[in-house]
């Protein structure tokens, strides 16, 4: 009876999408998105049939992981800095209410992508869609969007430093 | 890239080490063949009478045998101790000549960054129009003592040329320091001596050591920015560069292109390798490792770049005209 237990909690494991590494991305997480991302809960005639695009990498750790690297790596963090933002919006919000764009996936992914007046800049076609997602994952995260248990305390990695090449100078640190 | 079984040094750290090798391989092999010698001695030698008169409790050795077998003890067990302590003595002294972080008055600098899973080089200068960026490759003069600088950018990783020198720990953080001097010209392999993630053994580097004529047209050439494009297809592959994906990471002098993220590809096709020592540098190669990284080496921070196959041919030739 025991083993049988062991057994299932294992097989359960096998279903975790929380831990999930998908190294490889497939195609099949490219998405065109078109019109899916509605800024508005307004529609002339009649609300559409609701075309619901997901994320493909939703409530995975280690796409949040990567997510907060490429933030840093693709300078998300110049203008947004660690979240509270700078010279761009704050990412964390104190108020649900104060997303311009909406926070649904779909909405996020086309402020990546598509770019937004006043300084967002255009990441469609410099940014793989795949990685794309995982920042959408990421920022859902810092709202706490995203299933509590996927969001890691911290990196794969140990924190990245800004400057890690000391200059060769007499007077430089050594040790 | 010849490689042998039996690493011989190239350097006098390393000679220092293969010094300290061989002396306890053959002082160590000596011992181990006198007592298995003296052990195989007993096994011949068949004890009288021992099966018919077993040993009672109160069964006492001669005075003779006593001080016999007492001289054998002491003599054996002061010995160990003395070459315990020789060997000791040599090994501390040869970890602190290798490990002496202050170089003999070094010709340069090399800042070596170790990062998920590749090696960012740095030839320092105080003139920084001499500042040289590369990548997983460092070619030095010989007969030159060099200062390498080494750090980290996410996990402890070691930087080790078993040909040149002993490994050296780069911890976030800090910097470690440490020096060697190649005293043969050649090509030396360099790999990741601390386990550092998925792709910790596809992270090695070549150490290149040339006569310094040599090495000085090296880095004059490595200093100039990218060549450029001298045909359409060339210049049509630099586009694509520079319209992907590849410009959010990568640098190549002479262009937009400027980010630190990844390696610096100004001088690519000047390199032996692609991706840290994972692949001969060739086209096929090259486009093998654009189009699919994640199968050739899994988990590398090389994105998945959708690359159409028209934009393949132009691209991989831009970059192997990057001489």
């Amino acid at each position: 009876m025991r083993y049988v237990a062991i057994g299932c909690c294992l097989l359960a494991l096998i279903a975790c999408k929380r831990e999930a590494r998908e190294v490889r991305p497939s195609p099949a997480v490219s998405s065109v998105l078109g019109d899916a991302a509605a800024e508005s809960g307004l529609y002339p005639g009649g609300a559409p049939a609701h075309l619901v695009v997901r994320n493909p990498y939703e409530g995975n750790a280690y796409a949040i992981s990567e997510g907060q690297r490429l933030y840093n790596w693709y300078n998300c963090s110049g203008c947004h800095a660690g979240g509270g933002g700078g010279i761009g919006p704050p990412l964390i919000k104190k108020d649900q209410r104060d997303w311009i764009y909406g926070s649904e996936p779909s909405n996020i992914f086309d402020t990546i992508v598509k770019g937004r007046p006043n300084g967002m800049p255009t990441w469609g076609g410099k940014i793989p869609e795949y990685q794309v997602w995982q920042l959408v994952d990421y920022v859902r995260s810092l709202n706490n969007l995203e299933p509590k248990a996927a969001t890691p305390p911290r990196t794969d990695s140990l924190e990245p430093k800004t400057s890690t090449i000391l200059p060769n100078k007499p007077g430089a640190p050594r040790q | 890239m010849n490689q042998s079984m039996w690493h011989t040094s190239s350097g006098s750290n390393a000679a220092h080490i293969q010094q300290l090798a061989v002396c306890f391989g053959l002082l160590l092999t000596t011992i181990f063949l006198i007592v298995l010698g003296i052990a195989l001695l007993t096994l011949r030698r068949r004890h009288r009478g021992i099966e018919q008169e077993p040993l009672e409790g109160s069964h006492q050795p001669s005075p003779q045998t006593e001080d016999r077998l007492q001289t054998v003890v002491s003599v054996a067990t002061g010995l160990t101790i003395l070459i315990l302590f020789g060997l000791t003595i040599a090994s501390v002294s040869v970890g602190k000549i290798v490990s002496a972080s202050v170089a003999p008055p070094a010709s340069m600098t090399i800042q070596v960054t170790g990062t998920q899973w590749w090696w960012r080089v740095r030839y320092a200068n105080d003139d920084p129009r001499l500042v040289l960026d590369t990548a997983n490759e460092i070619h030095i003069p010989v007969g030159r003592p060099i200062a390498i600088r080494g750090n980290s950018d996410d996990v402890i990783h070691s930087f080790w040329v078993p040909s040149l020198q002993g490994k050296r720990d780069l911890i976030p953080g800090r910097t470690t320091l440490e020096w060697l001097q190649a005293d043969r010209p050649g090509e030396y392999r360099g790999q990741c001596a601390e386990f550092c993630g998925l792709q910790h053994a596809h992270m090695a580097f070549w150490v290149v050591v040339e006569p310094p004529d040599r090495f000085k047209t090296w880095m004059d050439h490595q200093l100039q920015p990218s060549a450029e494009p001298v045909d359409d297809q060339t210049r049509h592959g630099r586009d694509i560069f520079l319209k992907k994906a590849c410009i959010l990471c990568h640098a190549i002098r002479g262009t937009d292109a400027a980010a630190q993220i990844g390696p610096d590809l100004t001088h690519f096709a000047s390199r032996r390798t692609i991706a840290a020592g994972t692949l001969a540098n060739n086209k096929g190669n090259l486009a093998g490792w654009i189009a699919d990284p994640q199968t050739i080496k899994p988990g590398t921070r090389m994105a998945t770049v959708p690359i159409q196959s028209a934009e393949m041919q132009p691209l991989i030739d831009y970059l192997e005209s990057l001489k």
